[in-house]
This record gives C-alpha cells, structure tokens and sequence, in this order.
C-alpha cells in the first residue's frame, strides 16, 4: 500500500473554487500567509468571495489585493487597523465586515474542524460584539452560542510537505493555518517544501494529511514573504 | 533588557511610566503585554530575568526583540515586530494560544485604554465614526488574564481625562482592570473607585485629580514616588 500523492499545480487547485466561494486565509500579518494562491485567486478573477481571515494585511499584500481587484464581498476578521484600503472600503460599504474576537475565530473555526456545530463562551458578553447574538443560560451563568465555522475552500500556507498532505509549520507562520486546514470542504495548500512521503516523521505532523485536498509547492518565494522594513 | 536591575532614574515621564509598570511584573509569571505602550515594557526588565511573556499570534518565551538584517520572516508578535526566541520557547496556533489565554494562565496582562472606568471597564477598540479596526485578542485578554493593568498617559492629546467614572466608547470587557499606570500616576480600581497609589515624581495629588474625570480616594499619610 501507499497513500496517495496529491500533489498539483496552483493554477489548477484554484481552479476548482467557484465564484462567491466561502474562503478562509491562515495568516497573522505576513507569517502564514498564502499569498501566492491569493495571487492565484485575483489572476483567476474568482469574485464575491467571503474570505475568513485574521487581518487584512496591509494595503498592497495579501488579502488587500483581494480588495482592491473587487472580488471580496464580504470579510470576517478579527483586525483590519494597518490596511487603511480595507477600513475604507468598510467605511463605504464595498465590503461588508463582520469583526470577531480572535480567540473566538479560531475556536469557531476549530469547532468547524471538529464536526461540531458552535461553542459556548463568555467572552464579549456585556461588548457589543454580543449583540445579535444567541444567548443561552446554563448552570446559573449566560453564554454567547457561537457557531463553528465551515468553508468552501481553505487556502494555507505551510513550510513542509509530503504528497498525502502531511504538513508542518515555522514558528508564528502557524497562526490560523493548522484550525483552517481541518475546517473546509476543499483543503488547498501551498508549501515551501515538498518531501517525498516519509520525509517527515509521523511524530512531526502538525496537520494530518487526511485533512488536506491539494498540495502546491511553491517554486519561489516572493518578495511578500519577506521581512517588512518598518 | 537592562544590566540585573529594574531601570531607575529614568527622566521621560512616559519611559518612567513604563519601567514602573516593568515593576508589576513578578519572577515566574506568564505575561502578555498588549500593542503600543505595554510592548515597551520589555525594555525594562532586567537580562536574565524570570518571566514567560506570551504573544497571542502564537509564542510563549518571547526574547529580545531584532533589527532588520537579524529578523526572521516567520517570527513576530502580535503587533508585527521582528522577535527572538530564548531556550525553552514554544510556538502553537491560534487556538491553543487563546486556549491558554481564556483558561486563565496568563497570569497578568498589560493593555492600552481610550477609557478606563472606575468600576474597572475597559474600552481601547472602537472609536465609533473614526477608528473601528476590530479589537483583536483584546477583548480575551482583558476578560481572562488573572491581573488586568493598562498603561495609558493619564489624559488625551488634548487633555481630556482618560479615567472616568463611567466610559464613553464601547467597551472591551466590563470591571476587569486592576490597576493604571499613567504618566502622572499609580492608580487601583477598588470597590470605591479610583485609589491613589504613587505619584510620578513632581505631580501632586491636586494635579492628578483635576485630571481625572472622578473622584480619586488618597491614601493616609505620604503618597510614595516612582
């Protein structure tokens, strides 16, 4: 027996995503972040996304292209305060924004991962990040019923690969990208490396092949990726 | 970091405000410092000494913090600066880093305010009509560290008070801060309200309550400098 290779090209991979897809991004600021499948999904003009996310980058990386091309309709994020483009295009309604605790956003998607249908928290009761929002009392205390969340696609960014899908992470690049990659329909990721199968230990896998759909190695790392001179 | 030694004699009324608040920190704690004024804390913690500090994009054990040409891409804290890891660091994802954050093992966090209240609320995300970026960790943070203290210039740029009895905008979490570090003051939320603990050296009592926007109860006796 041997497991299968998944391995595939990025054009192809993004392909598969259909216009006004739900599309999680792993990142926190530049670590994690896909930004090459993202310029895959401008290139490919894929529009009326809903894109998960934790941040919006910053104006001319990432997501923000995303933004500036018009095909986001709608972002759910934890963050947005250092891409002035995206506070904009919230402020005048181009794109809908809907902001949740970080922690909160990662469990949700976490929960999604897990075959679960919502947590129960505390966090944000008696902040307006409550309202609207479902409340339930359960041994004497109020809590905030949360819906996990599910997507379309996931798009991450890992540091190594088999062909199966195993993947590993660096450092703060891990971030959003282990919840997301087990939280949608269609895994697709984008890798710095690809070993043959056996090239990283079973002990070493941080997400379990299992979870992934398609595995694009990445033949360059762009300037994106870099360190940001601040 | 400073040479074994908590930074004494420091002039600059904010960087003094921020070495007393290094002082809050004991040996042995896991601590998150918030974006902006808290980061700067780091700065003043004697080499060697005992503290986890936690970043919410996911790293316990941050070390000092690198130039340009040293950073590694894969390595910041949550407010995007270039960080080091020291022996012992661990990395994990966003999770397992709220994770930690909501079962209570940050044992004291240190965060920005717009508005501190003297029950003890809190608002530093959201300036409705002008600033709205999403709060980020905050709202975890501030809810369920074991010690929530913010370090803030006691008023605004343009003067007005910044602690109050009841906030303005909306707020992050309600009655959870402990203690405030100004420019010009220590002051503890008690069940009273706003207690003076210590003055910056050269303010009096007079002035730090004529800038504060409630009534702030004075201790018995001498106030202690920092």
């Amino acid at each position: 027996m041997s497991l299968p290779d998944k391995t595939t090209t990025m054009e192809e991979a993004v392909a598969a995503i259909p216009d006004g897809a739900v599309v999680m991004l792993g990142g926190f600021g530049v670590p994690g972040t896909p930004f090459t499948l993202i310029h895959e999904l401008v290139r490919q003009g894929k529009r009326d996304l809903t894109v998960i996310k934790n941040d919006a980058n910053e104006a001319g990386m990432g997501v923000d292209h995303l933004i500036v091309a018009g095909l986001m309709r709608k972002l759910i994020v934890t963050h947005l305060g250092l891409n002035a483009n995206a506070i904009a295009a919230m402020n005048e309604g181009r794109i809908k924004v809907e902001l949740c605790a970080q922690g909160i956003l990662a469990e949700r998607i976490r929960a999604g991962g897990a075959g679960l249908q919502a947590i129960l928290t505390d966090i944000g009761l008696e902040t307006e990040l409550a309202e609207g929002k479902q409340v339930i009392e359960m041994a004497g205390k109020r809590l905030l019923v949360e819906p996990a969340i599910r997507a379309d696609v996931a798009l991450i960014h890992a540091d190594c690969a088999d062909p199966f899908g195993n993947l590993t992470y660096l450092a703060t690049a891990r971030n959003f990208n282990p919840p997301m990659a087990m939280a949608a329909e269609r895994v697709i990721v984008e890798t710095e490396r690809l070993v043959p199968l056996g090239g990283i230990s079973p002990d070493a896998v941080e997400t379990p092949g299992v979870f992934v759909d398609h595995i694009c190695p990445l033949t360059q790392i762009s300037e994106e990726y870099g360190v940001v001179r601040r | 970091m400073s040479d074994g030694n908590f930074s004494e004699n420091v002039q600059d009324p904010r960087a003094r405000m921020v070495a007393r608040a290094a002082r809050e920190i004991a040996p042995g704690m896991v601590v998150n410092l918030g974006i902006g004024l808290p980061t700067k804390v780091i700065d003043h913690l004697p080499e060697g000494f005992p503290v986890c500090l936690h970043t919410e994009n996911g790293m316990a054990g941050i070390g000092p913090t690198l130039p340009y040409e040293a950073a590694d891409r894969n390595l910041i804290d949550a407010g995007g600066a270039y960080v080091s890891p020291l022996p012992g660091t661990s990395y994990f994802d966003s999770a397992v880093s709220f994770a930690l954050v909501r079962s209570g093992r940050l044992d004291l966090t240190m965060l920005g305010a717009f508005e501190v209240a003297e029950s003890g609320d809190l608002a530093n995300w959201k300036i409705p009509g002008k600033f709205s970026p999403g709060a980020g960790g905050a709202i975890e943070l501030a809810q369920k560290a074991r010690r929530v203290v913010v370090l803030t210039t006691h008023t605004d740029r343009k003067g007005n008070p910044k602690l109050l009895r009841q906030c303005t905008l909306p707020l992050t979490a309600r009655g959870h801060v402990a203690r405030i570090f100004t420019d010009m003051a220590v002051v503890d939320v008690t069940p009273r309200g706003f207690a003076l603990v210590e003055l910056a050296s050269g303010t009096t009592a007079k002035e730090v309550q004529e800038a504060t926007g409630a009534t702030l109860h004075l201790p018995a006796g001498d106030i202690p400098t920092f």
